[in-house]
Protein backbone atom coordinates (compact mmCIF):
# COMPACT_ATOMS: atom_id res chain seq x y z
CA UNK A 1 0.00 0.00 0.00
CA UNK A 2 1.19 3.57 -0.60
CA UNK A 3 0.76 6.20 1.64
CA UNK A 4 -2.63 7.36 1.08
CA UNK A 5 -3.94 3.68 0.52
CA UNK A 6 -2.44 3.25 4.51
CA UNK A 7 -4.47 6.17 5.55
CA UNK A 8 -7.56 5.25 4.00
CA UNK A 9 -6.56 1.71 5.66
CA UNK A 10 -6.00 3.51 9.07
CA UNK A 11 -9.53 5.28 9.06
CA UNK A 12 -11.05 1.73 8.38
CA UNK A 13 -9.37 0.08 11.03
CA UNK A 14 -10.58 3.06 13.15
CA UNK A 15 -14.89 2.83 11.91
CA UNK A 16 -13.93 -1.16 12.52
CA UNK A 17 -13.16 -0.19 16.39
CA UNK A 18 -15.70 1.95 16.91
CA UNK A 19 -18.18 -0.59 15.52
CA UNK A 20 -16.51 -3.23 17.94
CA UNK A 21 -16.51 -1.69 20.83
CA UNK A 22 -19.92 0.10 19.83
CA UNK A 23 -21.39 -2.98 19.60
CA UNK A 24 -21.28 -4.32 23.41
CA UNK A 25 -21.34 -0.43 24.03
CA UNK A 26 -18.09 0.27 25.91
CA UNK A 27 -14.77 -0.40 25.93
CA UNK A 28 -11.13 0.50 25.74
CA UNK A 29 -11.07 2.81 22.71
CA UNK A 30 -8.29 5.35 23.63
CA UNK A 31 -5.78 2.67 23.34
CA UNK A 32 -7.86 1.39 20.53
CA UNK A 33 -7.55 4.20 18.39
CA UNK A 34 -3.68 5.23 18.88
CA UNK A 35 -2.60 2.46 17.52
CA UNK A 36 -4.66 2.17 14.06
CA UNK A 37 -2.09 3.67 12.31
CA UNK A 38 0.61 1.09 13.49
CA UNK A 39 -1.57 -1.65 12.66
CA UNK A 40 -2.31 -0.13 9.12
CA UNK A 41 1.22 0.18 8.08
CA UNK A 42 2.15 -3.34 9.75
CA UNK A 43 -0.80 -5.12 7.78
CA UNK A 44 -0.87 -2.76 5.41
CA UNK A 45 3.07 -2.85 4.32
CA UNK A 46 5.69 -4.91 6.56
CA UNK A 47 3.98 -8.00 7.93
CA UNK A 48 4.01 -11.35 5.74
CA UNK A 49 0.75 -13.00 6.65
CA UNK A 50 -1.92 -15.26 4.89
CA UNK A 51 -5.79 -14.59 6.01
CA UNK A 52 -6.30 -17.64 4.26
CA UNK A 53 -3.72 -19.46 6.23
CA UNK A 54 -3.29 -17.76 9.49
CA UNK A 55 -0.81 -20.43 10.66
CA UNK A 56 1.37 -20.09 7.85
CA UNK A 57 5.18 -21.34 8.40
CA UNK A 58 7.19 -18.27 8.49
CA UNK A 59 5.41 -15.88 9.10
CA UNK A 60 5.63 -12.45 10.58
CA UNK A 61 4.15 -12.70 14.11
CA UNK A 62 2.21 -9.83 16.42
CA UNK A 63 2.03 -9.72 19.85
CA UNK A 64 -0.39 -7.03 21.36
CA UNK A 65 1.30 -7.17 24.76
CA UNK A 66 -1.18 -4.12 25.94
CA UNK A 67 -3.39 -6.81 25.53
CA UNK A 68 -6.38 -4.78 26.21
CA UNK A 69 -5.90 -2.88 22.83
CA UNK A 70 -7.86 -6.36 21.15
CA UNK A 71 -10.61 -4.42 19.46
CA UNK A 72 -7.76 -2.35 17.41
CA UNK A 73 -5.78 -5.77 16.25
CA UNK A 74 -9.62 -7.71 15.21
CA UNK A 75 -10.03 -4.26 13.43
CA UNK A 76 -6.93 -5.14 11.28
CA UNK A 77 -7.66 -8.50 10.97
CA UNK A 78 -11.44 -8.55 9.72
CA UNK A 79 -10.14 -5.62 7.53
CA UNK A 80 -7.43 -7.99 5.92
CA UNK A 81 -10.29 -10.56 5.72
CA UNK A 82 -8.90 -13.17 8.70
CA UNK A 83 -12.37 -13.05 9.16
CA UNK A 84 -15.97 -11.63 8.49
CA UNK A 85 -16.32 -8.02 9.62
CA UNK A 86 -19.63 -9.03 10.95
CA UNK A 87 -17.91 -11.24 13.38
CA UNK A 88 -16.35 -7.56 15.02
CA UNK A 89 -20.23 -6.79 16.50
CA UNK A 90 -19.45 -10.11 18.95
CA UNK A 91 -17.19 -8.21 21.00
CA UNK A 92 -17.05 -9.77 24.70
CA UNK A 93 -20.38 -11.74 24.16
CA UNK A 94 -20.62 -14.82 25.37
CA UNK A 95 -19.19 -17.48 23.24
CA UNK A 96 -17.54 -14.91 21.43
CA UNK A 97 -13.84 -15.51 18.80
CA UNK A 98 -13.13 -11.98 19.98
CA UNK A 99 -12.57 -11.64 23.95
CA UNK A 100 -11.28 -7.91 25.05
CA UNK A 101 -8.16 -9.22 25.49
CA UNK A 102 -6.22 -10.99 22.36
CA UNK A 103 -6.52 -15.17 22.78
CA UNK A 104 -4.21 -16.98 20.10
CA UNK A 105 -6.70 -19.66 20.33
CA UNK A 106 -10.10 -18.23 19.76
CA UNK A 107 -8.59 -15.68 16.74
CA UNK A 108 -7.63 -16.33 13.46
CA UNK A 109 -4.83 -14.39 12.94
CA UNK A 110 -3.86 -13.82 16.62
CA UNK A 111 -0.21 -15.01 17.59
CA UNK A 112 -0.17 -14.92 21.19
CA UNK A 113 -2.62 -14.27 23.77
CA UNK A 114 -1.87 -11.33 26.15
CA UNK A 115 -3.94 -9.40 28.90
CA UNK A 116 -1.67 -9.93 32.22
CA UNK A 117 0.50 -7.18 31.32
CA UNK A 118 4.45 -7.29 31.01
CA UNK A 119 4.28 -10.59 29.76
CA UNK A 120 3.86 -10.60 26.39
CA UNK A 121 7.37 -8.62 25.17
CA UNK A 122 8.79 -11.72 27.00
CA UNK A 123 6.62 -14.01 24.72
CA UNK A 124 8.29 -12.19 21.49
CA UNK A 125 11.44 -12.82 22.71
CA UNK A 126 10.30 -16.62 22.83
CA UNK A 127 8.90 -16.25 19.42
CA UNK A 128 11.80 -14.39 18.22
CA UNK A 129 14.24 -16.72 19.18
CA UNK A 130 12.20 -19.42 17.93
CA UNK A 131 12.52 -17.75 14.40
CA UNK A 132 15.73 -17.56 14.63
CA UNK A 133 16.61 -21.59 15.48
CA UNK A 134 13.97 -21.97 12.87
CA UNK A 135 16.15 -19.77 10.38
CA UNK A 136 12.90 -18.92 8.81
CA UNK A 137 14.05 -14.85 8.35
CA UNK A 138 10.35 -14.40 9.98
CA UNK A 139 9.88 -10.57 11.74
CA UNK A 140 8.48 -10.91 15.68
CA UNK A 141 6.45 -7.52 16.19
CA UNK A 142 5.37 -6.38 19.79
CA UNK A 143 3.01 -3.43 20.98
CA UNK A 144 3.87 -2.82 24.11
CA UNK A 145 1.87 0.00 26.24
CA UNK A 146 3.28 3.12 28.08
CA UNK A 147 1.46 2.22 31.23
CA UNK A 148 2.54 -1.56 30.50
CA UNK A 149 5.59 -0.30 30.59
CA UNK A 150 5.72 0.09 34.32
CA UNK A 151 5.32 -3.78 34.61
CA UNK A 152 8.86 -5.11 35.69
CA UNK A 153 9.04 -7.63 33.29
CA UNK A 154 9.30 -5.57 30.61
CA UNK A 155 12.84 -4.75 31.77
CA UNK A 156 13.55 -8.63 32.07
CA UNK A 157 12.51 -9.18 28.47
CA UNK A 158 14.21 -5.73 27.34
CA UNK A 159 17.54 -7.27 29.53
CA UNK A 160 17.37 -10.35 27.45
CA UNK A 161 16.46 -9.42 24.44
CA UNK A 162 19.34 -6.82 23.94
CA UNK A 163 22.15 -9.75 25.59
CA UNK A 164 20.73 -12.06 22.95
CA UNK A 165 20.69 -9.38 20.05
CA UNK A 166 17.67 -10.20 18.83
CA UNK A 167 17.24 -7.81 15.50
CA UNK A 168 14.05 -10.09 14.25
CA UNK A 169 12.24 -8.41 16.95
CA UNK A 170 11.22 -5.16 16.60
CA UNK A 171 8.79 -3.34 18.96
CA UNK A 172 6.58 -0.69 19.57
CA UNK A 173 5.68 1.63 22.76
CA UNK A 174 2.06 3.02 22.24
CA UNK A 175 3.14 6.20 24.01
CA UNK A 176 0.32 7.85 23.86
CA UNK A 177 1.29 9.26 27.87
CA UNK A 178 -1.57 7.89 29.75
CA UNK A 179 -2.65 5.22 31.75
CA UNK A 180 -5.74 3.94 33.48
CA UNK A 181 -5.74 6.25 36.71
CA UNK A 182 -4.47 8.74 34.69
CA UNK A 183 -1.65 10.91 32.65
CA UNK A 184 1.52 8.66 32.93
CA UNK A 185 3.67 11.67 34.13
CA UNK A 186 1.51 11.44 37.47
CA UNK A 187 1.48 7.34 38.08
CA UNK A 188 4.50 6.56 37.31
CA UNK A 189 6.72 8.92 34.83
CA UNK A 190 8.62 6.87 31.98
CA UNK A 191 11.25 9.46 30.73
CA UNK A 192 13.44 9.73 29.33
CA UNK A 193 12.07 6.41 27.65
CA UNK A 194 14.21 6.35 24.84
CA UNK A 195 17.59 6.39 27.31
CA UNK A 196 16.22 3.97 28.94
CA UNK A 197 15.32 1.65 26.27
CA UNK A 198 18.87 2.18 24.93
CA UNK A 199 20.49 1.76 28.29
CA UNK A 200 19.26 -2.12 27.58
CA UNK A 201 21.15 -2.13 24.66
CA UNK A 202 18.10 -1.34 21.90
CA UNK A 203 18.12 0.03 18.69
CA UNK A 204 15.64 3.22 19.30
CA UNK A 205 13.74 5.08 16.98
CA UNK A 206 11.46 7.59 18.40
CA UNK A 207 9.13 8.42 16.07
CA UNK A 208 7.59 12.68 16.82
CA UNK A 209 3.99 11.32 15.05
CA UNK A 210 3.24 8.16 16.08
CA UNK A 211 -0.31 8.42 14.31
CA UNK A 212 1.45 9.31 11.07
CA UNK A 213 1.82 6.54 8.62
CA UNK A 214 4.60 7.84 6.69
CA UNK A 215 6.89 8.25 9.84
CA UNK A 216 5.60 4.82 11.23
CA UNK A 217 6.50 3.76 7.97
CA UNK A 218 10.23 4.77 7.82
CA UNK A 219 10.90 3.62 11.37
CA UNK A 220 10.31 -0.05 10.54
CA UNK A 221 11.94 0.33 7.79
CA UNK A 222 15.13 1.69 9.09
CA UNK A 223 14.83 -0.82 11.94
CA UNK A 224 14.93 -3.67 9.79
CA UNK A 225 17.65 -2.51 8.39
CA UNK A 226 19.66 -2.23 11.35
CA UNK A 227 21.37 -5.39 12.31
CA UNK A 228 22.67 -6.55 15.81
CA UNK A 229 19.82 -5.46 18.33
CA UNK A 230 16.27 -5.74 18.84
CA UNK A 231 14.45 -2.26 18.08
CA UNK A 232 12.01 -0.06 20.24
CA UNK A 233 10.33 2.25 18.00
CA UNK A 234 8.49 4.46 20.49
CA UNK A 235 5.69 6.22 19.25
CA UNK A 236 4.39 9.44 20.31
CA UNK A 237 0.91 8.76 19.68
CA UNK A 238 -2.91 10.44 20.85
CA UNK A 239 -4.91 8.25 23.01
CA UNK A 240 -8.55 8.31 21.37
CA UNK A 241 -6.95 9.37 18.07
CA UNK A 242 -9.37 10.20 15.04
CA UNK A 243 -12.43 11.54 17.32
CA UNK A 244 -12.35 14.41 18.92
CA UNK A 245 -14.60 13.61 21.74
CA UNK A 246 -12.58 10.43 22.36
CA UNK A 247 -9.44 12.83 22.78
CA UNK A 248 -10.48 15.09 24.95
CA UNK A 249 -11.77 12.52 27.22
CA UNK A 250 -8.05 11.94 28.17
CA UNK A 251 -6.98 11.00 30.47
CA UNK A 252 -10.17 9.01 31.20
CA UNK A 253 -10.69 7.44 27.98
CA UNK A 254 -9.07 4.35 28.50
CA UNK A 255 -12.40 2.54 28.66
CA UNK A 256 -15.09 4.45 28.19
CA UNK A 257 -18.82 4.08 27.50
CA UNK A 258 -19.25 4.01 23.35
CA UNK A 259 -23.30 3.89 22.98
CA UNK A 260 -24.91 3.92 19.15
CA UNK A 261 -25.61 7.85 18.92
CA UNK A 262 -21.70 8.56 19.93
CA UNK A 263 -20.12 6.02 17.74
CA UNK A 264 -22.35 7.17 14.50
CA UNK A 265 -20.63 10.85 15.33
CA UNK A 266 -17.72 9.41 15.42
CA UNK A 267 -17.82 7.06 12.15
CA UNK A 268 -18.32 10.40 10.60
CA UNK A 269 -15.63 12.24 12.23
CA UNK A 270 -13.46 9.53 11.07
CA UNK A 271 -14.61 9.59 7.34
CA UNK A 272 -14.71 12.90 7.54
CA UNK A 273 -18.34 13.54 6.81
CA UNK B 1 21.90 -48.74 37.02
CA UNK B 2 19.97 -46.61 40.09
CA UNK B 3 21.93 -47.17 43.09
CA UNK B 4 20.75 -45.57 47.07
CA UNK B 5 24.04 -42.81 45.91
CA UNK B 6 21.93 -42.19 42.49
CA UNK B 7 21.03 -38.57 42.71
CA UNK B 8 17.63 -37.40 40.88
CA UNK B 9 18.96 -34.52 39.38
CA UNK B 10 21.77 -36.67 37.60
CA UNK B 11 18.57 -39.05 36.24
CA UNK B 12 16.53 -36.40 35.41
CA UNK B 13 19.69 -34.81 33.55
CA UNK B 14 20.54 -37.35 31.88
CA UNK B 15 16.68 -38.16 30.64
CA UNK B 16 17.03 -34.89 29.31
CA UNK B 17 20.15 -35.64 27.27
CA UNK B 18 18.40 -38.29 25.50
CA UNK B 19 15.36 -36.53 24.54
CA UNK B 20 17.53 -33.27 23.30
CA UNK B 21 19.22 -36.22 20.96
CA UNK B 22 16.15 -37.61 19.87
CA UNK B 23 13.65 -34.25 19.30
CA UNK B 24 15.60 -31.26 18.16
CA UNK B 25 12.88 -29.14 19.25
CA UNK B 26 13.26 -29.59 22.98
CA UNK B 27 15.03 -26.50 24.54
CA UNK B 28 16.26 -25.84 28.26
CA UNK B 29 15.63 -22.66 30.16
CA UNK B 30 17.64 -21.86 33.29
CA UNK B 31 17.13 -18.94 35.69
CA UNK B 32 20.51 -18.68 36.93
CA UNK B 33 20.53 -22.07 38.96
CA UNK B 34 21.40 -24.36 35.90
CA UNK B 35 24.62 -25.90 37.99
CA UNK B 36 22.47 -26.70 40.71
CA UNK B 37 20.36 -29.07 39.01
CA UNK B 38 23.13 -30.12 36.21
CA UNK B 39 21.59 -28.54 33.15
CA UNK B 40 24.38 -26.80 32.42
CA UNK B 41 26.26 -29.87 31.49
CA UNK B 42 24.02 -29.54 28.20
CA UNK B 43 25.22 -26.17 27.51
CA UNK B 44 28.34 -27.57 25.47
CA UNK B 45 26.44 -29.99 23.52
CA UNK B 46 23.52 -28.01 23.12
CA UNK B 47 24.83 -24.42 23.01
CA UNK B 48 21.87 -23.05 20.52
CA UNK B 49 19.46 -24.90 22.33
CA UNK B 50 20.25 -23.83 25.94
CA UNK B 51 19.20 -20.53 27.33
CA UNK B 52 19.97 -19.25 30.94
CA UNK B 53 17.96 -15.96 30.86
CA UNK B 54 19.27 -14.79 34.49
CA UNK B 55 17.76 -14.36 37.10
CA UNK B 56 14.02 -13.29 35.63
CA UNK B 57 11.95 -16.43 36.28
CA UNK B 58 8.72 -14.73 34.92
CA UNK B 59 10.00 -13.65 31.96
CA UNK B 60 11.78 -17.63 31.25
CA UNK B 61 8.28 -18.77 31.87
CA UNK B 62 6.53 -16.18 29.07
CA UNK B 63 9.82 -16.61 27.09
CA UNK B 64 9.39 -20.25 26.71
CA UNK B 65 5.56 -20.01 26.00
CA UNK B 66 6.98 -18.00 22.75
CA UNK B 67 9.14 -20.80 22.11
CA UNK B 68 6.19 -23.08 22.43
CA UNK B 69 4.58 -20.87 20.26
CA UNK B 70 6.69 -21.53 17.81
CA UNK B 71 7.09 -25.20 17.98
CA UNK B 72 9.27 -25.83 20.64
CA UNK B 73 9.04 -27.94 23.77
CA UNK B 74 10.58 -26.07 26.74
CA UNK B 75 12.00 -27.20 29.41
CA UNK B 76 12.06 -24.54 32.30
CA UNK B 77 14.41 -25.27 35.62
CA UNK B 78 14.62 -23.46 38.88
CA UNK B 79 13.88 -23.68 42.56
CA UNK B 80 10.28 -24.97 43.08
CA UNK B 81 9.35 -21.47 45.22
CA UNK B 82 10.69 -19.37 41.68
CA UNK B 83 8.97 -21.72 39.52
CA UNK B 84 5.67 -21.98 41.45
CA UNK B 85 4.77 -18.68 43.62
CA UNK B 86 7.18 -16.23 42.01
CA UNK B 87 6.25 -16.49 38.43
CA UNK B 88 1.92 -17.73 39.03
CA UNK B 89 0.83 -15.65 37.07
CA UNK B 90 2.98 -16.37 33.95
CA UNK B 91 2.40 -19.90 34.65
CA UNK B 92 -1.17 -19.43 34.37
CA UNK B 93 -1.66 -16.74 31.62
CA UNK B 94 1.25 -17.20 29.28
CA UNK B 95 1.63 -20.89 29.40
CA UNK B 96 -2.02 -22.52 30.81
CA UNK B 97 -4.24 -20.32 29.72
CA UNK B 98 -2.24 -19.71 26.15
CA UNK B 99 -2.77 -23.99 25.90
CA UNK B 100 0.86 -23.77 25.78
CA UNK B 101 3.64 -27.05 26.15
CA UNK B 102 6.32 -26.79 28.99
CA UNK B 103 7.82 -28.86 31.65
CA UNK B 104 8.39 -26.60 34.39
CA UNK B 105 10.88 -28.39 36.68
CA UNK B 106 10.61 -27.20 40.11
CA UNK B 107 13.93 -28.31 43.05
CA UNK B 108 14.12 -28.86 46.49
CA UNK B 109 10.29 -29.76 47.21
CA UNK B 110 9.17 -28.88 50.82
CA UNK B 111 11.83 -29.46 53.60
CA UNK B 112 14.53 -30.57 51.00
CA UNK B 113 15.27 -26.93 50.87
CA UNK B 114 17.08 -27.27 53.91
CA UNK B 115 19.72 -24.99 54.85
CA UNK B 116 18.13 -22.34 52.16
CA UNK B 117 15.85 -21.57 54.55
CA UNK B 118 12.09 -20.96 54.98
CA UNK B 119 12.39 -18.60 51.84
CA UNK B 120 13.63 -21.66 49.49
CA UNK B 121 10.61 -23.88 51.47
CA UNK B 122 8.04 -24.59 49.21
CA UNK B 123 5.11 -25.20 51.11
CA UNK B 124 2.24 -23.92 49.09
CA UNK B 125 3.60 -24.43 45.32
CA UNK B 126 1.46 -27.55 44.57
CA UNK B 127 -1.41 -25.96 46.11
CA UNK B 128 -1.13 -23.19 43.92
CA UNK B 129 -0.55 -24.65 40.80
CA UNK B 130 -3.47 -27.34 41.59
CA UNK B 131 -6.56 -24.85 40.60
CA UNK B 132 -4.97 -24.03 36.96
CA UNK B 133 -6.56 -25.82 34.84
CA UNK B 134 -5.61 -28.95 32.64
CA UNK B 135 -1.89 -28.69 34.82
CA UNK B 136 -0.04 -31.94 35.34
CA UNK B 137 1.63 -32.65 39.05
CA UNK B 138 4.17 -34.90 39.44
CA UNK B 139 6.72 -35.22 42.03
CA UNK B 140 8.95 -38.57 42.42
CA UNK B 141 9.05 -41.10 45.00
CA UNK B 142 12.55 -41.95 44.33
CA UNK B 143 15.03 -42.32 41.64
CA UNK B 144 13.60 -45.57 40.20
CA UNK B 145 10.52 -44.49 39.98
CA UNK B 146 11.72 -41.05 38.55
CA UNK B 147 13.89 -42.57 35.64
CA UNK B 148 10.91 -44.98 34.94
CA UNK B 149 8.15 -42.07 34.43
CA UNK B 150 10.31 -39.45 32.92
CA UNK B 151 9.67 -40.88 29.11
CA UNK B 152 6.35 -40.09 29.94
CA UNK B 153 6.71 -36.70 31.67
CA UNK B 154 8.65 -35.41 28.40
CA UNK B 155 5.79 -37.11 26.36
CA UNK B 156 2.90 -35.35 27.49
CA UNK B 157 1.40 -31.83 26.41
CA UNK B 158 0.29 -29.43 28.05
CA UNK B 159 1.99 -27.77 31.11
CA UNK B 160 3.60 -30.59 33.74
CA UNK B 161 5.10 -29.39 37.01
CA UNK B 162 7.93 -31.49 38.01
CA UNK B 163 8.71 -31.23 41.85
CA UNK B 164 11.62 -32.82 41.96
CA UNK B 165 14.23 -33.56 44.83
CA UNK B 166 17.63 -33.07 43.25
CA UNK B 167 19.76 -35.67 45.97
CA UNK B 168 18.70 -39.27 46.57
CA UNK B 169 16.31 -40.35 49.13
CA UNK B 170 16.19 -43.88 50.45
CA UNK B 171 15.05 -45.97 47.40
CA UNK B 172 11.40 -47.04 47.79
CA UNK B 173 11.52 -49.47 44.60
CA UNK B 174 14.16 -51.56 43.06
CA UNK B 175 14.64 -51.34 39.27
CA UNK B 176 11.92 -53.48 37.34
CA UNK B 177 9.74 -54.36 40.23
CA UNK B 178 6.99 -52.80 38.65
CA UNK B 179 5.62 -50.64 35.72
CA UNK B 180 4.82 -47.22 36.31
CA UNK B 181 2.12 -44.84 34.98
CA UNK B 182 2.27 -41.57 36.00
CA UNK B 183 -1.25 -41.46 36.15
CA UNK B 184 -2.05 -44.32 38.45
CA UNK B 185 -0.41 -44.47 41.95
CA UNK B 186 1.01 -47.18 43.13
CA UNK B 187 -0.51 -49.37 46.30
CA UNK B 188 2.91 -50.80 47.29
CA UNK B 189 2.04 -52.54 50.86
CA UNK B 190 -1.88 -54.00 51.01
CA UNK B 191 -3.72 -53.76 54.57
CA UNK B 192 -7.18 -53.76 55.89
CA UNK B 193 -7.22 -50.85 58.78
CA UNK B 194 -6.32 -47.87 56.97
CA UNK B 195 -4.76 -46.43 54.18
CA UNK B 196 -1.97 -43.91 54.15
CA UNK B 197 -1.79 -41.91 50.82
CA UNK B 198 1.96 -40.49 51.03
CA UNK B 199 3.94 -38.59 48.45
CA UNK B 200 7.30 -38.01 47.81
CA UNK B 201 9.91 -38.24 50.90
CA UNK B 202 6.78 -39.01 52.79
CA UNK B 203 6.47 -42.61 50.84
CA UNK B 204 9.27 -44.19 53.00
CA UNK B 205 8.16 -42.44 55.72
CA UNK B 206 4.53 -43.70 55.33
CA UNK B 207 5.75 -47.38 54.75
CA UNK B 208 7.93 -47.65 57.77
CA UNK B 209 5.16 -46.37 60.08
CA UNK B 210 3.33 -48.88 58.88
CA UNK B 211 5.55 -51.66 59.07
CA UNK B 212 6.32 -50.98 63.03
CA UNK B 213 2.04 -50.98 63.54
CA UNK B 214 1.81 -54.23 62.29
CA UNK B 215 3.51 -55.30 65.05
CA UNK B 216 1.08 -53.53 67.22
CA UNK B 217 -1.36 -55.48 65.18
CA UNK B 218 -2.64 -52.58 62.77
CA UNK B 219 -2.47 -53.50 58.88
CA UNK B 220 -1.98 -50.27 57.07
CA UNK B 221 -2.36 -49.82 53.50
CA UNK B 222 0.38 -47.76 51.71
CA UNK B 223 -0.04 -46.00 48.70
CA UNK B 224 2.41 -43.73 46.76
CA UNK B 225 0.84 -41.13 44.77
CA UNK B 226 3.40 -39.08 42.86
CA UNK B 227 1.03 -38.12 40.50
CA UNK B 228 -1.48 -35.26 42.76
CA UNK B 229 -3.16 -33.64 39.66
CA UNK B 230 -5.03 -35.71 37.95
CA UNK B 231 -5.35 -37.77 41.16
CA UNK B 232 -5.98 -41.30 40.86
CA UNK B 233 -9.36 -41.47 42.49
CA UNK B 234 -10.16 -44.51 41.66
CA UNK B 235 -6.88 -46.18 43.20
CA UNK B 236 -7.92 -44.02 46.52
CA UNK B 237 -11.74 -44.97 46.57
CA UNK B 238 -10.89 -48.47 46.41
CA UNK B 239 -8.37 -48.62 49.06
CA UNK B 240 -10.55 -45.93 51.31
CA UNK B 241 -13.67 -49.03 50.63
CA UNK B 242 -11.99 -51.62 51.59
CA UNK B 243 -10.08 -49.73 55.10
CA UNK B 244 -12.89 -47.22 56.01
CA UNK B 245 -10.07 -44.58 57.07
CA UNK B 246 -7.55 -42.52 55.21
CA UNK B 247 -4.15 -40.48 56.44
CA UNK B 248 -2.88 -38.41 53.72
CA UNK B 249 1.54 -37.64 54.48
CA UNK B 250 2.93 -35.08 52.06
CA UNK B 251 5.75 -32.74 52.51
CA UNK B 252 3.74 -29.25 51.97
CA UNK B 253 1.24 -27.35 53.73
CA UNK B 254 -1.88 -29.21 54.43
CA UNK B 255 -3.89 -26.84 51.71
CA UNK B 256 -4.06 -27.05 48.11
CA UNK B 257 -2.15 -30.56 47.51
CA UNK B 258 -2.37 -33.84 48.67
CA UNK B 259 -4.60 -33.77 51.64
CA UNK B 260 -7.05 -31.17 49.66
CA UNK B 261 -7.51 -33.52 46.42
CA UNK B 262 -8.09 -36.97 48.56
CA UNK B 263 -10.16 -35.36 51.17
CA UNK B 264 -11.77 -33.69 47.64
CA UNK B 265 -12.77 -36.76 46.15
CA UNK B 266 -13.43 -38.85 49.04
CA UNK B 267 -16.14 -36.32 50.33
CA UNK B 268 -17.82 -36.67 46.67
CA UNK B 269 -17.40 -40.38 46.32
CA UNK B 270 -16.70 -42.42 49.26
CA UNK B 271 -16.12 -40.42 52.77
CA UNK B 272 -14.42 -42.02 55.59
CA UNK B 273 -12.81 -40.27 58.65
CA UNK B 274 -8.93 -38.60 57.42
CA UNK B 275 -6.36 -37.41 59.30
CA UNK B 276 -3.51 -35.38 57.67
CA UNK B 277 0.40 -35.33 58.20
CA UNK B 278 1.24 -32.22 56.23
CA UNK B 279 2.65 -28.69 57.41
CA UNK B 280 0.07 -26.58 59.56
CA UNK B 281 -0.10 -23.04 59.47
CA UNK B 282 4.03 -22.49 59.89
CA UNK B 283 6.55 -21.13 57.28
CA UNK B 284 10.10 -23.08 56.64
CA UNK B 285 12.63 -22.41 58.15
CA UNK B 286 16.53 -23.53 58.23
CA UNK B 287 17.95 -27.03 58.85
CA UNK B 288 18.61 -30.42 57.63
CA UNK B 289 15.74 -32.92 57.09
CA UNK B 290 15.66 -34.56 60.33
CA UNK B 291 15.89 -31.21 62.53
CA UNK B 292 12.58 -29.65 59.78
CA UNK B 293 10.82 -33.19 60.19
CA UNK B 294 10.85 -32.71 63.99
CA UNK B 295 9.95 -28.67 63.52
CA UNK B 296 7.07 -29.24 61.00
CA UNK B 297 6.12 -32.80 62.51
CA UNK B 298 6.47 -34.48 59.69
CA UNK B 299 8.35 -37.43 61.51
CA UNK B 300 7.35 -40.86 61.80
CA UNK B 301 5.94 -40.52 64.93
CA UNK B 302 3.04 -37.99 63.22
CA UNK B 303 2.16 -40.77 60.91
CA UNK B 304 1.60 -43.42 63.77
CA UNK B 305 -0.16 -41.28 65.60
CA UNK B 306 -2.43 -39.50 62.81
CA UNK B 307 -3.20 -43.70 61.85
CA UNK B 308 -3.80 -44.38 65.33
CA UNK B 309 -6.45 -40.72 65.82
CA UNK B 310 -8.15 -41.94 62.46
CA UNK B 311 -8.83 -45.68 63.25
CA UNK B 312 -10.32 -44.27 66.35
CA UNK B 313 -12.14 -42.30 64.76
CA UNK B 314 -13.97 -45.35 62.29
Amino acid sequence: MNSEELKAFAKNIRVNIVNCIGSIGAGHVGGSLSIADLLAVLYGKHMNVDPKNPKMEGRDRLVCSKGHAGPAVYSVLAEKGFFDKAELLTLNKGGTNLPSHCDMNKTPGIDMTAGSLGQGLSCAVGLAIGSRLTKDNATIYAIVGDGETDEGQIWEAALYAGHQKLDNLIAFTDYNKCQLDGYTDTINGLDPLDKKWEAFNWDVIVVKDGNDVDEIDAAITKAKATKGKPHMIILNTVKGKGVSFIEAAVPANHSMPMPQDKCAVAISEIRGE
Amino acid sequence: MITAETMMKDVFVDALRKEMEKDEKVVVLDADLAKCLGTNKLWGEYPDRTFDVGISEANMVSIAAGLSAYGFKPVVTTFAPFATRRCADQVMISLAYAKQNCLIVGTDPGICAELNGGTHMPLEDIGMLRSIPGIVIYEPTDAVELEAILPQVFAQKGVVYLRLHRKNPPLVYTEGERKFDLFKADVIKEGRDVTVVAEGIMVETALSAAKKLEEEGISCEVIANHTVKPLDAATIIASAKKTGAVVTCENHNAMGALRSAVCETLCENHPVPVRSVAVKEQFGEVGKVPYLRKALHLEEIDVINAIKSVIKAK
